[in-house]
């Protein structure tokens, strides 16, 4: 498993999980875990994804859901697993 | 590894409110391959480091693509040109050899090359004299292209001929060419920052080196934990230090690792940028002095810089460069702010200078005030660098300004203030003639 981290926050609103995770499976991306919250009005996600498989490369796959994010009125930010990994483990 | 989403957010937050970033990417290396008496035959042969600079450059984009981590500049620090200077010892060579750098870095889109530079510690060798000598017309006529003078170090003593000479060139630069430009004691050969990064002595023939730009997320952990004793204050920078530093271990061993060479080092500086949130000063002032400057300074930055060094130094196996806080004026929107209300002058950024490694840095000084305070000055910072046995450096910025004016050079470099030199006459000392000899601290090697 290669991981990386999904971030998805904006106004909430109907068909963001869909969107974006609809891109993640045309991309053949698996999501591991999910996790969303929903505080006075405001929508955040963080998905942990398995990009091992996927058919284009990470800076390609930010690119096309931050895509989606902007047709969906969201903020995405897209980071490799390894970051998080440094930053937080000995 | 099972991810926390209290720690994704953390990051998250990191990277994308306190400006965590990495501010430079250096690879190092040798070009002394190309050495020869013949000009042409340096110019061409020095051509030979475009295909590792370009490969350098598609590493770092690849590296910076897979993260998602923002890579400011990208760096190339070469041998010093006074190598080069020593075989064809002709000035017009000397801008020659410049131009033919720059053109290189301009070519590849890599932010600074850096290297025209000289060893000059303990007497002007032929090359170190005509480096010296062009200096400033190698600098005018380049743009990416930086420059340092190493007068003096410990084991050395101050060589203040090299110190006067420096000082003549500088006040016939363009504002932006001495901001590439910097004198210093004890220059570090692996360094990332410019202008005092070259590719030094003793090192493998290319190298990767890395700083990470983090004063948001200091001050940010500082805010949010509102420490009450020296010591919560001590462990909250020392864990927020370990974390930043961390990124820039991942990000130097993967472009080392994409492009085949050794990784070098992580400098542990904390480097501010002009950019609001993003400032050493806003450190010192969220941990309780009003306004840098005042009492108090001294000891705030000397806790801040031990406690970085110590979090850094386990988040990394290989240190280098300065490592140590960054105080320039210009580059520090907080810091610039300080030098116009008149809370920091040059005694200040001295006395800071004892407890962290840049000494007085992107600073104006009116032409008015004549040569001589300006070489006193500098003669004070690398004075102390050998007593006190530290890397200290001194990149002033001449300009035809008055005190408490300034000029903007814009991006990193940020606002020049010009900060009034003592009016107190030091011409009949820094007229001395000579070297200044090294000190007791010498003894101490053997």
């Amino acid at each position: 498993m290669e991981p990386a981290v999904v971030v998805v926050i904006g106004t909430d609103r109907p068909g963001i999980v869909a969107g974006i995770s609809s891109k993640l499976a045309e991309r053949n991306v698996n999501i591991v875990d999910i996790s969303q919250t929903v505080l006075r009005g405001l929508f955040s996600m963080i998905m942990i994804v398995d990009v091992s498989k996927s058919t284009v490369s990470l800076g390609k796959l930010r690119e096309e859901l931050q895509q989606r994010g902007k047709e969906l009125g969201v903020e995405v930010l897209v980071y490799h697993g390894e970051v998080f990994q440094f930053i937080e483990r000995i | 590894m099972k991810y926390d989403a209290e720690e994704i957010v953390e990051v998250v937050k990191m990277l994308n409110e306190q400006d965590l970033d990495i501010r430079s990417v250096t690879l190092s290396v040798n070009t002394l391959f190309a050495v020869s008496d013949e000009e042409e035959k340096v110019l061409r042969k020095l051509e030979k480091i475009n295909e590792l600079v370009s490969k350098f450059v598609d590493a770092v984009n690849k590296v910076e693509e897979k993260y998602g981590i923002r890579i400011v500049t990208k760096r190339v620090s070469v041998s010093p040109a006074q190598y080069f200077l020593e075989v064809i010892s002709k000035e017009g060579f000397g801008v020659e050899l410049a131009k033919k750098l720059d053109e290189i870095a301009e070519r590849n889109s890599i932010d600074y090359i850096s290297g025209y530079s000289a060893h000059a510690e303990r007497g002007l060798s032929k090359g170190a004299k005509v480096l010296l000598d062009s200096l400033s017309s190698a600098l005018n006529s380049t743009k990416r292209l930086t420059g340092a003078i190493n007068a003096a170090s410990t084991m050395d003593g101050v060589n203040v001929e090299a110190v006067k000479l420096f000082v003549d060139q500088i006040f016939s630069m363009r504002a932006d060419a001495s901001a590439r430009t910097s004198i210093l004691a004890n220059s570090p050969k692996d360094s990332p920052f410019v202008p005092s990064a070259h590719h030094g002595e003793g090192l493998p023939d290319a190298l990767v080196n890395v700083a990470i730009s983090g004063p948001g997320v200091i001050e940010s952990a500082i805010r949010a934990t509102s420490p009450k004793s020296f010591v919560e204050l001590y462990e909250v920078i020392k864990k927020a230090s370990f974390k930043i530093t961390r990124l820039g271990e991942l990000i130097g061993r993967s472009v080392a690792k994409q492009m085949g060479v050794s990784f070098g080092a992580v400098d542990l500086s904390v480097a501010p940028s002009p950019k609001v949130g993003d400032s050493v000063a806003s450190i010192i002032e969220t941990m309780g002095i009003e306004r840098l400057g005042g009492h108090g300074s001294v000891a705030a930055l000397a806790l801040m810089m031990d406690a970085v060094k110590k979090g850094g130094s386990m988040a990394t196996s290989s240190v280098g460069g300065l490592s140590s806080a960054f105080i320039p004026v210009s580059e520090d929107s907080v810091m610039a702010e300080r030098a116009i209300e008149g809370s920091i002058d040059f005694f200040t950024l001295l006395a800071l200078s004892s407890v962290c490694n840049s000494g007085i840095d992107m600073v104006g000084v009116s032409k008015r005030q004549g040569k001589d305070k300006v070489i006193g000055l500098i003669l004070d910072v690398l004075a102390m660098g050998i007593m006190l046995d530290k890397i200290l450096g001194v990149r002033v910025i001449p300009l035809d300004a008055n005190p408490g004016e300034y000029v903007d050079l814009g991006g990193l470099l940020g606002r020049v203030v010009v900060m009034k030199l003592k009016d107190i006459d030091v011409s009949k000392f820094t007229r001395l003639a000579g070297h200044m000899p090294n000190g007791i601290k010498r003894l101490e090697m053997g």
